[in-house]
């Protein structure tokens, strides 16, 4: 509890930092959005060259687009802190995180939170709402807990690759980059339906990395078109796993700050 | 309950007990074609930065951690407040380890870094401070008191509202001796806390350290290469090169230990006399100012006056201790340290 | 003028960067994997147009296949167009100790822009074209000719894209604008470089406008005359438009760094 009221007090004195340049927080806003926006823009073309994916549409796909784009976006927003990690590694200011009387995860997590990534998440935010409002879906109570369950799930998994590659980082700095695989590849490739992919490729975002639980199998079921049985059950669950992934990587995390400790590199 | 054990007189503070550490680093080679060779193979070496280290400190002892660069000073000091855990031996600060405890440890101590801030950059000095008192759950009551004081003693008050990043260095060190204090820790590590500051700014931050330690009881560890700290400030010294303790004691005792001697100054009437005397060497000379090296157990200051001023015109002369930097440069030479 | 200071400094960039041997083997497997997803997904779309009867893209689905691999070896092409060190500099104003030294400042940046770029670029580009041509069907340039043009148009690519670098670098002389530049402009070029989607498969009515942007200059241009959709005279065209677009953001660099410049001194450094 002490170190939630903590990482909320990290962020509105952060908050107040950045609003000192309101211009440039407006510029890097408006510039997120439009990069995103511009990624979508070739979704669409792309959509108009070919008419269709197999046996999805264009509102469809903006579906699976919608969840990991917002997910990533509130993930992108929160723990942001992980991201720029191995700065804090360089500069030598990790080891005025561990200087201090508390829990180190929660400092770095709070340690930088980035107001502009707003314009990522209105984008992504309108991307979802347009393809909910096209899509002819039939609506039900527990479909409208699934939704924002997905998202939810969606950012304990971005948030549990974050810290990831913070992990990495405490064996090698330089060698961060292979997580965006995960991070920046699983958005990429999340915005396509996994099925259009190789089977070693869909194992790796289901069991490895579980982008598709987060995304792609609550869609399904969103959608209708999810069987029932054992199957339906578990892809009603998945958003689950995200969170469990998310634990995981909060216990390499102790892993890492252990190692940390005894090569102070 | 029973007398708590920091009662005692003679309870060290910090106990440290032959700490080892050694780390690997990979090792660069030179020019082009090395660095593409580097690509494919790359040699690590080991390093010792400490080879067996112990000490122990009082409470309330102010102490001068000094050593070429690459000593190992930093080493010790990472480990002393539980940042690094180190590869064999033991360390006791205020009767925990600091690695294993390492929250409960760095609530009692401060660091200061002279080359690094523990302030926000954006952030004005107040909402820093604020921030720090909500990190180390410092109850509000004494947050308040406690930041008065040191606004006071410190000079802050103007600086409140600045961001830091706009602060000068010395403004900026004194804000960070504030900050490390905030939550009354009872050991104070100081790592080069006067290096870039101008002499005033170096004045005001060698008083408070030394009122801190003198008024309040604060032990102090200061590493430094400013001799000037070190002669403003320690009553003790652990000198420290190749990763080992090589001396331990008080700033007279490595004078008595390093025979540079004493020095008598002698300003002449007659700036081209020749001057020499069988008990003393003459180590400089410029225009009518001779200065003259002896060492204080072969002859005394007063007959060695006494022969020169007989001998010679004397306008005017002094007796004092060589400059610290020349005592440390020569102490370094003796143990191979440079 | 003599090239010595640009050519040690190229050589000590190049040092350094070539230090960073496992941030290129991440950087190598990341593109690796970013260029799988997308042969997967343009895969689909191919099979899926197919499959409706939809032929007659402007590209057959090897030439994309060459192109998106081509774009994950030369991915550095389109990026990283902020220089954060003279940024800094420029920032601070400390930029005016940088005319002590006795080189031309624009030259100094340019070549350091150029070193900044070519290390990684050799080190990622001929690994991920060997894997990719051995394993994910990419093709060799079309001819011998076009592989020579090929060169010469990457090698003008380099150059467009450190012009680039610099004239971002320059704006932010005019701290605002400088700061909406240095943003929003990376983005644009990612966009418009042709490396999300390849040129040749944006809406038609865009085609006119794409043609003449300098960003095609980037990567598009080498690209189509690799797979044979540029060859001939209008290859040759590509490699002027290279060129022009170069010659013009120099001289623009040139002009707004010498403004800048003369704006520091008036403010008193």
């Amino acid at each position: 509890m002490g170190a939630l009221k903590l990482y909320l007090r990290y962020v509105s004195f952060s908050v107040r930092a950045q609003l000192q340049y309101r211009a440039s927080f407006a510029l890097q806003s408006i510039a997120l959005f439009l990069l995103t926006f511009a990624e979508f823009l070739a979704l669409v073309a792309i959509f108009h060259r070919f008419g269709s994916l197999k046996d999805w549409s264009l509102p469809e796909v903006a579906l699976l687009y919608g969840i990991i784009s917002v997910a990533f976006a509130l993930a992108e927003a929160v723990p942001r802190g992980f991201d720029v990690f191995p700065r804090y590694l360089r500069s030598g200011d990790f080891d005025r995180i561990l200087l201090r009387p508390r829990s180190a995860m929660f400092q770095v997590l709070g340690a930088e939170f980035q107001l502009m990534r707003i314009g990522r998440l209105s984008q992504a935010l309108l991307v979802l709402a347009w393809a909910v409002w096209k899509l002819p879906i039939h609506w039900t109570p527990a479909k409208a807990v699934l939704l924002p369950a997905a998202i939810l799930g969606g950012a304990c998994l971005f948030s549990g690759l974050f810290i990831l590659s913070a992990v990495v980082c405490f064996w090698t700095i330089e060698s961060v980059e292979i997580v965006n695989c995960a991070t920046y590849g699983g958005v990429e490739s999340g915005q396509y339906p996994l099925s259009l992919y190789r089977p070693w490729f869909r194992s790796f975002f289901t069991f490895v990395v579980p982008l598709a639980t987060i995304n792609y199998f609550p869609a399904q079921v969103i959608l209708g078109r999810s069987g029932g049985g054992l199957e339906g059950a578990l892809m009603w669950a998945s958003p689950l796993a995200g969170i469990a992934f998310l634990a995981f990587c909060g216990a390499l995390w102790k892993v890492g700050v252990r190692h940390y400790g005894s090569t102070g590199s | 309950m029973l007398s708590s054990p920091s009662r005692g007189v003679n309870v060290p503070q910090i106990i440290v007990e032959n700490i080892r550490k050694t780390f690997t680093v990979a090792e660069r080679k030179s020019g082009l074609w090395g660095a593409v060779r580097g690509l494919v193979h790359r040699k690590h070496v080991e390093v010792h930065a400490l080879s067996g280290i112990s000490f122990s400190l009082e409470p309330g002892e102010l102490v001068g951690y000094i050593g070429p660069n690459g000593a190992g000073k930093s080493t010790t000091v990472k480990i002393l407040s539980g940042i690094l855990v180190p590869d064999s031996g033991d360390c006791r600060v205020l009767g925990r380890s600091p690695w294993k405890e390492r929250v409960a440890h760095v609530r009692d101590i401060g660091v200061v870094f002279g080359q690094r801030t523990q302030l926000w950059w954006d952030l004005p000095l107040a909402e820093s401070f604020e921030l720090l008192s909500h990190i180390y759950e410092v109850p509000a009551a004494s947050f308040r008191s406690k930041r008065e004081e040191l606004v006071a003693l410190l000079d802050l008050g103007p600086l409140l509202a600045t961001p830091v990043r706009q602060l000068s260095l010395g403004q900026r060190m004194r804000a960070d001796l504030a900050a490390s204090l905030l939550h009354s820790p009872k050991i104070l590590f100081l790592d080069e806390p006067t290096i870039g500051l101008d002499a005033v700014s170096k004045q005001a931050v060698r008083g408070f350290i030394r009122r801190l330690n003198a008024e309040e009881g604060v032990t102090v560890i200061l590493t430094t290469h400013d001799m000037g700290d070190i002669e403003a400030l320690c009553q003790r010294i652990l000198l420290i090169g190749h990763g080992r303790i090589l001396s331990d004691g008080s700033l007279a005792a490595l004078r008595e230990r390093v025979s540079l001697g004493r020095r008598l100054i002698l300003d002449l009437e007659d700036a081209d006399e020749r001057v020499g005397d069988p008990d003393a060497v003459v180590v400089k000379r410029e225009g009518g100012r001779v200065e003259l090296a002896f060492d204080p157990s072969r002859i005394g200051a007063p007959a060695l006056i006494s022969r020169l001023t007989a001998a010679h015109r004397v306008r005017d002369l002094m007796v004092e201790d060589p400059p610290i930097e020349e005592l440390i440069a020569r102490l370094y030479a003796e143990e191979g340290l440079q | 003028m003599s090239l010595r200071p640009y050519r040690a400094l190229l050589s000590a960039r190049l040092r350094t960067l070539l230090q960073y041997r496992t941030a290129a083997l991440a950087g190598i497997a990341t593109q690796l994997f970013f260029g799988l997803v997308r042969m997967m997904i343009f895969d689909a779309f191919f099979r899926a147009a197919g499959a409706a009867g939809l032929g007659g893209q402007p590209m057959t689905w090897t030439q994309v296949n060459t192109y998106i691999w081509l774009g994950q070896a030369f991915l550095l092409l389109t990026m990283a167009f902020n220089d954060l060190e003279i940024a800094a500099l420029v920032r601070s104003g400390g930029v005016v100790y940088e005319l002590v030294k006795p080189a031309d400042l624009y030259a100094l940046w340019f070549s350091r822009a150029l070193s900044g770029r070519l290390a990684p670029l050799l080190m990622r580009s001929v690994p991920i074209l060997l894997i990719a041509g051995f394993f994910f069907g990419l093709t060799p340039p079309v001819s011998g000719a076009a592989a020579l043009l090929f060169a010469a148009s990457i090698a003008l690519s380099l150059a467009l894209a450190s012009a680039i670098m610099v004239l971002i670098s320059t704006t932010l002389f005019w701290t605002l604008s400088g700061e909406g530049v240095s943003r929003l402009v990376p983005h644009l070029i990612f966009m418009l470089s042709g490396m999300i989607l390849p040129l040749p498969l944006f809406p038609d009515v865009l085609q006119p406008a794409l043609a003449v942007l300098p960003f095609r200059g980037l990567i598009d241009a080498p690209f189509r005359i690799w797979i044979g959709d540029l060859a001939g005279a209008r290859a040759l065209a590509a490699l002027a438009h290279q060129a022009a677009w170069t010659l013009a953001f120099i001289l623009a660099g040139r002009f707004l760094l010498s403004r800048g410049l003369r704006r520091l001194e008036a403010q008193g450094g």
